[in-house]
């Protein structure tokens, strides 16, 4: 790495932050009980839950921090949070 | 003095040791903004304000540093005792009213937890913040560790206060490494304190019963002789801190050195001069150093401003090679400041000892022990065969640039 | 001089237990000092703390580069950052984990100790914040603090319920490292 004038950055630099480490609980997706309403992928804060074309979604566990919002706002709690193994 | 030092302390923060020390001095007004890595000194004071152990004081919570040292200016006129801190880019702001402060001959003190200025944003520790005030008529001291930092407080509301200096005061200390560190200290003792700091009795006070005017116009028939007359103040605070420095020995019994401080400088070759914590990492190196044979010493300097030009002659006149530490750089001229200071004060003596400078610890970079052993290395071939480079950067990464 | 490097993750504590490492040795009649890496302020992004211990003032102000025990809260960190980094021959290395320190391969000098910090934390504290039960761990496997110096630092920086959890916590993973020793 060098350093540019002023520490201008290029976009993207962040990608190899793989923030999924900070986890101490996972989410765990009970694809069966999963309405589809999109609420978990829109309130993450991380964008690590996607929404597929199918409707249902996937969880980014290279990004996703452990929050457990995704699993407090599920109005069917289809997503629970498990302690990871370390 | 009880026979074990350690009796008396208690393993605290650096920022609670300082805003216990500013408690015990009995401030009035005390008006300051946060911003890293100052927050800890002004979220203790508030702790004590609310839990009212200050008497007769009020904590301003105010909008920016611009106005935290503004009001300041007013109530230090009231007749005041003020209290202020700030770091980077907080005094950068303060800027115009450091100025209005020290003009206008009030002796307010502020703690300055140092650190890097933007950009790029660093939160992390070097001098460059202080040092771009220097020539603001403060006086500016530095703090070695957190007794230092809790001690140097009331000494410079003593100084400060003293009816011919009366300038304001920044004590110094390194952000982080000093703010945040915990260590044991002797928290300062209220009833000595009272002893060795009386209340503030100014002079002249605003008062809208007996009304007169402060910060007044100055046109160029004039304005000279405030500069001058600053420049007197100055002088006389040099005596005015070594006499200071002796009465807190006298009643707290604790000892940093006066305007300066030595460390094995005696039969030192190779002289090391620096200011704030990075001193005690140095004086580590020297005890190894000294096992090898290499007469290396210190001279720290504790009151930057007032510059000691005597002391720091005379420390200085047997060495052969000096050798300076600067967490700061004015760019454009390479140097570190106090580099600077320190040739300024050699020239037009008899005294034609080799300066060199070296600038590390911008930005918190961190100044380990082989940095220190590397510089002494260094300053060692000059001592045998002379000067070529006067100035350069440490630890620089040829790898980023 | 003995020198301690806490590795851990914004939020774990880590800077506390140096802290409160800091006031135990202080209280076993050591003189201590304890201070963070600084570094930037964020849930969860590695950190690094430091506690030094001597018998005589401290005045080193560097980081810590070779230390003699290292304490790491968080076992993800060891793929991330060099938590082995410069220890001493001899020292001892203290993983927060339910795996055998085998399972690590580390490639150090020093010897690897695990406890199932976390677990202990949740049974005892109820909340996954392992930062006293890793003192207690440290006291176990070191000998260098006594433990009711632990207790004690801890109890007097969390008063009450908390305290008295954090500090029996503290001390059933000092019974169980202590066995070992």
């Amino acid at each position: 790495m060098k350093i540019a004038i002023g520490g201008m950055v290029e976009p993207g630099s962040t990608r190899v932050n793989k923030t999924g480490g900070w986890r101490i609980y996972r989410p765990l997706y009970h694809k069966d009980m999963c309405i589809k309403c999109g609420i978990c992928s829109l309130l993450c804060p991380d964008s690590s839950v996607k929404a597929q074309e199918d409707g249902y979604v996937i969880f980014d566990y290279d990004y996703c921090k452990g929050c457990g919002i995704c699993a407090y706002e599920c109005p069917k709690d289809a997503i629970e949070m498990v302690l990871e193994e370390k | 003095m009880t026979d074990n030092p350690m009796e008396k302390m208690s393993v605290v923060e650096g920022s609670y040791a300082t805003a216990h020390a500013v408690k015990v001095c009995r401030p009035n007004v005390i008006s300051a903004y946060p911003i890293t890595p100052q927050t800890h000194i002004v979220e203790d004071l508030s702790q004590f304000i609310a839990d009212g152990e200050i008497d007769n004081c009020e904590f301003i919570t105010i909008e920016s540093e611009f106005s935290a040292l503004s009001a300041l200016v007013g109530a230090s006129a009231a007749g005041a005792r003020t209290y202020s801190s700030t770091s980077s880019q907080g005094l950068e702001l303060m800027h115009e009213v450091v100025f209005n402060v020290s003009g206008m001959r009030l002796p307010t003190v502020m703690t300055v937890v140092n650190r890097a200025v933007s950009a790029p944003i660093s939160i992390w520790n070097d001098h460059q913040d202080s040092i771009s005030e220097r020539d603001t008529g403060w006086i500016q001291l530095y703090a070695e560790n957190s007794q230092e930092i809790s001690d140097l407080t009331p000494l410079a509301y003593k100084v400060a206060e003293d009816k011919d200096v009366m300038l304001p005061a920044m004590v110094c200390m390194d952000g982080f490494i000093l703010s945040h560190v915990f260590e044991p200290v002797v928290l300062l003792e209220q009833d000595l304190t009272d002893e060795y700091l009386p209340p503030y009795r100014p002079e002249h006070i605003l008062d809208t019963k007996n009304p007169k005017t402060f910060g007044s116009f100055a046109d160029p028939s004039v304005y000279t002789e405030f500069r001058y007359m600053q420049q007197k103040g100055m002088d006389i605070a040099l005596k005015k801190i070594e006499k200071a420095v002796d009465e807190f020995t006298r009643i707290f019994g604790r000892d940093h050195g006066g305007l300066i401080d030595t460390y094995r400088a005696d039969d030192a070759e190779i002289l090391l001069m620096a200011m704030g914590s990075v001193v005690g990492t140095i004086k580590d190196v020297i005890d190894e150093a000294r096992i090898d044979g290499i007469k290396v010493g210190l001279l720290k300097i504790r009151s930057f401003r007032p510059f000691p030009v005597e002391a720091v002659r005379k420390t200085l006149a047997d060495a052969a090679v000096i050798v300076v530490l600067d967490k700061n750089i004015s760019l454009g001229l390479n140097e570190g400041s106090l580099c600077t200071e320190v040739k300024s004060c050699l020239y037009n003596t008899d005294i034609n000892t080799p300066v060199m400078g070296f600038m590390l610890g911008h930005g918190g970079r961190d100044i380990s022990k082989g940095t220190i052993h590397m510089i002494i290395d260094k300053s060692q071939k000059v001592a045998r065969s002379g000067i070529k480079v006067e100035n350069e950067f440490v630890d620089v990464r040829g790898d980023l640039i | 001089m003995k020198e301690i490097r806490i590795h851990g993750r914004g939020g774990q504590g880590s800077v506390t237990a140096a802290e409160l490492l800091a006031v135990a040795a202080f209280k076993d009649g050591h003189y201590s000092q304890a201070f963070p890496s600084f570094g930037v302020e964020r849930r969860g992004a590695p950190v690094a703390a430091f506690t030094r211990i001597d018998d005589i003032p401290i005045r080193l102000r560097s980081q810590i580069y070779e230390p003699d025990y290292i304490i790491v809260q968080d076992p993800t960190l060891i793929e991330v950052v060099d938590v082995t980094g410069g220890v001493k021959p001899g020292g001892k290395i203290l993983i927060n984990s339910d795996f055998s320190p085998e399972t690590f391969k580390l490639d150090t000098p020093a010897e690897v100790m695990t406890i199932d910090a976390t677990r202990i934390a949740l049974d005892i504290i109820g909340l996954p914040i392992m930062n006293t039960v890793m003192l207690g761990a440290f006291a176990g496997a070191t000998g260098e603090i006594n433990i009711r110096s632990i207790q004690y630092a801890v109890s007097e920086r969390f008063p009450g319920k908390v305290g008295e959890k954090n500090s029996k916590a503290a001390y059933e993973a000092y019974k169980r490292l202590e066995a070992k020793r």
